[in-house]
């Protein structure tokens, strides 16, 4: 019991680092609060269902065409949004309020067009690819597999272990590309002090842009897999989602995605312990610890100061 | 003493005597509930600038306050109400502590805070104290016409608070407070004390509120109460109107939930998709709110 719980909270945690990863990055570079992120989430399941169901192809292809399509989303969606709002009296409130406006408007829109009916992918159709790349390259038999896959004695199911595997490679993807591009090197600047980035001529409005579409993009590809890891997606799974991301993005540290990284695999841990040994309870797992580590240790996790008094 | 004359007297008398020209009750009553809610919401964000995200919390809490009383105790339904109130007061020191953090955390938490106190009273394990998910049934001290002047009676204790903050120094004091805390704190002003009183009172009217509107549906369920549509609606209400103001929040509620009412509830997407891109343009374009056209001109706005 204790062994399986705590592998499928390591499994399970890398997928919920990719789930605040983008909120963490639009946060840290712009302070804007992207209470829509989960229903970019959303949005990167229905993707899913689109790759899956119009082209019959395996799901691991939506995710690159889910991170393409929501960087342009994103840094569209910057273009018209955010230079009005940097322009207002209180940007991170008004922010608050704007993004909530803009996840009831996705959810809207995705309801009238898909319906409020729950989706889910069969788990054996995650990975087919290279299945099927397999049997032609070196032979055998199709039908072993999509099965479970075992670690320590126990057997977990193969789409969590390809999940969390893309996981670690987007968030690999993030550190290269925060701390071996240039791009990545102005993007940090800009997080640490705005007005000096400003000032010493960083065009900021262009990171912040590329920041906002990477977000958004992330937030699509772990939607890809939000079928998989939760059972079924509907329109309304965004509230949920973005309230996980928020407590993940809180667990780790701002502007670091091994932070971020860390604070999901304890994030996931604790949500399998709890579903293991006090199931009723698990729904509050995520509330309960967002407000625990925001009063306890804001400082430290979030990495500027966030209590006055 | 002006402002209750001619504000909240007016407004009272209006939503008196509309029950006898206007058939739809329940509308009517959910009017001057979202009034109470819009000015609670006023009451913490707008005099202290702390935006209340799980405002709902209270409203809830109030609700199965109220519920609990009548359950397990019999008690009579205005004291259960006075009973609702007490556990909003409860819950406000119980979550003080978020006072603590600031912009977008404390929204965040307190966000988080209303959702956890929905997912404990909505527990299955709890189903003997609250019946869980399975909603609750007080047909026992049903009382349409009561509750309804219950409802009015809290309209009227929060109008006054939103008065008395208008025009006390208390209320400049709050003000100076979120303009800026540590200049203010200098001036001798008791920073934490008088955050804590205005949370206090916000979560007062809220938890009321919840109790009577208890009292008034007598069949609801943890989903119904807690519904964040109520935070939603009630922090939209009152920015729409414009925050800081007597009049801004009722102008809101007045407006934006006739509109709301107009639209119907026959195709809720589209209902979403036309709120959703109203709070859009509202932030983009009126941040200040609908009294803000006002003030440009120069104009004073209670």
């Amino acid at each position: 019991m204790l062994v399986y719980a705590l592998v499928a909270g390591v499994l399970f945690g890398l997928y919920f680092s990719l789930v605040g990863i983008g909120l963490n990055l639009v946060f840290g570079v712009m302070r804007i609060v992207n209470l829509a992120h989960g229903d970019f989430l959303m949005l990167g399941a229905f993707v899913a269902f689109g790759v899956v169901t119009l082209a019959g192809l395996d799901p691991l292809l939506a995710v690159p065409v889910a991170f393409v399509v929501f960087v342009l989303v994103g840094v569209a969606l910057y273009k018209i949004l955010v230079p009005r709002l940097q322009g207002s009296l209180n940007p991170e409130m008004l922010s608050i309020i704007l993004f909530f406006g803009l996840s009831q408007v996705i959810q809207a829109i995705t309801t009238i067009f898909f319906g409020t009916s729950e989706r889910s992918i069969p788990s054996s159709a995650l990975g087919s690819i290279f299945t099927t790349a397999r049997v032609k390259l070196f032979g055998g038999n199709a039908d072993d597999t999509g099965g479970p896959i075992e670690f320590f004695g126990q057997s977990f199911p193969a789409s969590w272990v390809t999940a969390a595997a893309t996981s670690l490679v987007a968030i690999a993807f993030v550190y290269l590309y925060l701390y071996r591009t240039r791009l990545g090197t102005l993007t940090r600047a800009v997080m640490s002090r705005r007005d000096e980035a400003l000032a010493t001529g960083i065009d900021v409005d262009r990171i912040s842009a590329a920041a906002f579409g990477i977000g958004l993009g992330l937030a699509a590809v772990a939607g890809v897999f939000a079928p998989f890891m939760f059972g079924s997606v509907t329109p309304a799974f965004g509230a949920d989602a973005t309230v996980t991301s928020f407590a993940v993005v809180v667990l780790g540290s701002l502007g670091n995605p091994l932070g971020t990284a860390l604070g999901g695999v304890v994030y996931g841990i604790c949500y399998m312990l709890v579903q293991t040994y006090l199931s009723s309870w698990a729904d509050l797992l995520p509330y309960v610890l967002l407000i625990f580590i925001l009063l306890l240790r804001p400082s430290g996790l979030l990495g500027r100061q966030v209590r006055v008094a | 003493m002006r402002h209750l004359l001619l504000i909240v007297l007016p407004l009272l008398v209006i939503f008196a005597l509309l029950p006898g020209v206007y058939q739809n009750h329940l509308l009517l009553f959910n009017f001057v509930i979202f009034l109470v809610l819009a000015q609670g919401v006023n009451i913490i964000y707008g005099f202290t600038g702390y935006l209340p995200f799980g405002y709902v919390g209270f409203f809830g809490a109030g609700a199965y306050g109220f519920a609990i009383t009548v359950m397990h105790y019999h008690a009579s339904a205005p004291m259960a109400v006075l009973v609702a109130g007490a556990v909003g007061v409860a819950l406000g020191l119980f979550l003080s502590p978020l006072l603590r953090l600031s912009g977008a955390y404390f929204a965040i938490a307190n966000m988080a805070a209303a959702l956890a106190v929905l997912h404990f009273v909505a527990n299955p394990a709890l189903e003997d104290i609250t019946r869980g998910p399975y909603g609750v049934s007080l047909t026992g001290t049903f009382n349409p016409t009561l509750a309804y002047a219950a409802a009015l009676i809290v309209l009227a204790l929060t109008m006054g608070i939103v008065v008395f903050l208008k025009n006390s120094s208390f209320g400049l004091a709050l003000q100076a407070v979120r303009e800026d805390p540590v200049s203010a704190s200098m001036a001798g002003v008791n920073v934490v004390r008088m955050r804590v009183i205005a949370w206090l009172a916000s979560a007062l009217v809220a938890g009321l509120a919840g109790g009577v509107y208890a009292w008034y549906v007598s069949v609801f369920f943890p989903d119904n109460v807690f519904s964040s549509d109520f935070s939603i609606f009630a922090i939209v209400f009152a920015l729409f109107g414009g925050v800081a103001t007597i009049t801004g929040p009722i102008i809101g509620v007045v407006a934006l939930y006739g509109v709301y009412n107009l639209i119907g509830f026959t195709t809720p997407q589209y209902f979403q998709l036309i709120y959703g891109l109203l709070i859009m343009v509202l932030v983009l374009f009126l941040p200040a709110g609908l009294v803000s056209l006002a003030t440009r001109r120069g104009w004073r706005v209670p």
